[in-house]
């Protein structure tokens, strides 16, 4: 899933990928609190995102 | 390769008369030169209207989903490799099928052939390695390996993987290829390139849906892209929409894509869509030592769980 992705042009620390079970709470505030912060640390990705629709 | 015709239909009509089957798919004589069509056989009578040479590049195990009645398939390397996928699969069962197996010496880019003559091609006549394509006023004889279908180039398994006829002698594998040649380029270049290597291959897609037709492993009864409710993927020629029915499409294909390059074939537009899936392909060589459609007897790598699958993604 990821590499695919990454191959076409997704920057690579966009995506990730955790396994929490809903008893480790810590862990899920310790992984989004990370996740955050690195992609908040790239610049924002504009090119996936769609604005105006494209009509022709 | 000359002379399989012959032998397909004499296998076709034996096999009709003996009741073995009720039905032969192979390939007919197409409206369009260098455009084969898949064809049924039902009696007999029908078997002279099959046909074999090079431009059979569609995949017959596209035609056996779900069917009920026992089917004799004519089938090349990578045919037989997505009839093993079906198989394992459920969609169709082994003793349905009496598999009539061509080695096969590669099938031929028609775009390629266009390209190096000018004017229309009206006639195409075939030896063992050469192909004579003629039309108004011109005449051109090509080496066959010089317009090979780019999986062609670099396919490993042109016998059949399994069949109960054959029609004629194993051909030798291709060694020394690299299959993964255009892939490895692609990974070295940066994120930003990749995008728009991407955004430049697909930006003539029209999204016909060709591709998807005629692929083998497209038989879901509704196909995310056709589906409203949800509606998955946007179904305008928006660039982001575009890569999203291609980004889909190539992972539903994970660990099941045989490189039969049909999807190209089929293309109006001459995109290559395999650049999609080769990349899923040569993931699950890399990861699982795995290549679709080889053996009956493995689970494909996506539907089983090991304890040492690699996980160096998952934190
Ligand atoms: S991919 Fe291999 S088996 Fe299939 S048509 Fe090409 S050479 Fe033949
Ligand atoms: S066949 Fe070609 S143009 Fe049609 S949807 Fe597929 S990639 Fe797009």
């Amino acid at each position: 899933m990821k590499n695919l992705l990454e191959h076409t042009g997704i920057a690579p620390g966009r995506l990730h990928f955790s396994w929490i079970s809903s008893a480790e709470s810590t862990k899920f505030v310790d992984v989004v609190k990370k996740i955050t912060e690195e992609v908040k640390a790239l610049e924002p990705a504009l090119n996936y995102a769609k604005t105006e629709p494209k009509v022709n | 390769m000359t002379g399989y015709t012959e032998k397909i239909r004499e296998i076709a009509a034996r096999l009709l008369t003996e009741g073995k089957v009720d039905r032969v798919i192979g390939f007919r004589k197409g409206t369009v030169p260098m455009m084969n069509q898949p064809h049924y056989v039902t009696s007999p009578a029908m078997a002279g209207e099959l046909i074999w040479d090079s431009h059979c590049g569609l995949n017959l195990a596209n035609y056996v989903t779900d069917r009920k009645e026992r089917i004799g398939i004519v089938a090349k390397g990578c045919d037989s490799r997505n009839l093993v996928t079906h198989i394992i699969e459920n969609k169709i069962k082994r003793d349905q099928l009496v598999i009539i197996g061509v080695p096969c010496t590669g099938m031929v880019d028609r775009s390629k052939v266009c390209a190096l003559v000018e004017g229309e091609i009206t006639s195409v006549e075939e030896s063992d390695d050469a192909i004579t394509v003629s039309g108004n006023g011109f005449s051109k004889t090509i080496a066959k390996t010089d317009v090979l279908r780019e999986n062609c180039a670099v396919c490993t398994h042109r016998n059949p993987v399994i069949h109960d006829e054959m029609v004629g002698e194993p051909v030798a594998e291709q060694t020394g290829v690299d299959a993964y040649a255009s892939v490895k380029k692609v990974e070295a270049l940066s994120p930003e390139e990749k995008w728009n290597y991407f955004e430049d291959l697909i930006s003539t897609c029209i999204r016909c849906y060709a591709c998807r037709n005629a692929c083998p492993l497209c038989y879901c009864p509704t196909c995310f892209v056709d589906e409203s409710r949800p509606q998955w993927v946007g179904k305008s020629q928006d660039p982001i929409d575009v890569r999203t029915f291609h980004l889909l499409r190539a992972y539903h294909c994970a660990g099941r894509c045989t490189d039969c390059g049909a999807c190209e074939t089929a293309c109006p537009m001459g995109i290559k869509v395999r650049e999609f899936t080769k990349k899923l392909n040569k993931d699950c060589f890399e990861l699982y030592g795995w290549e679709a459609g080889l053996t009956l007897d493995k689970r494909p790598p996506l539907d089983v769980y090991k304890t040492d699958d690699p996980d160096d993604f998952i934190r």
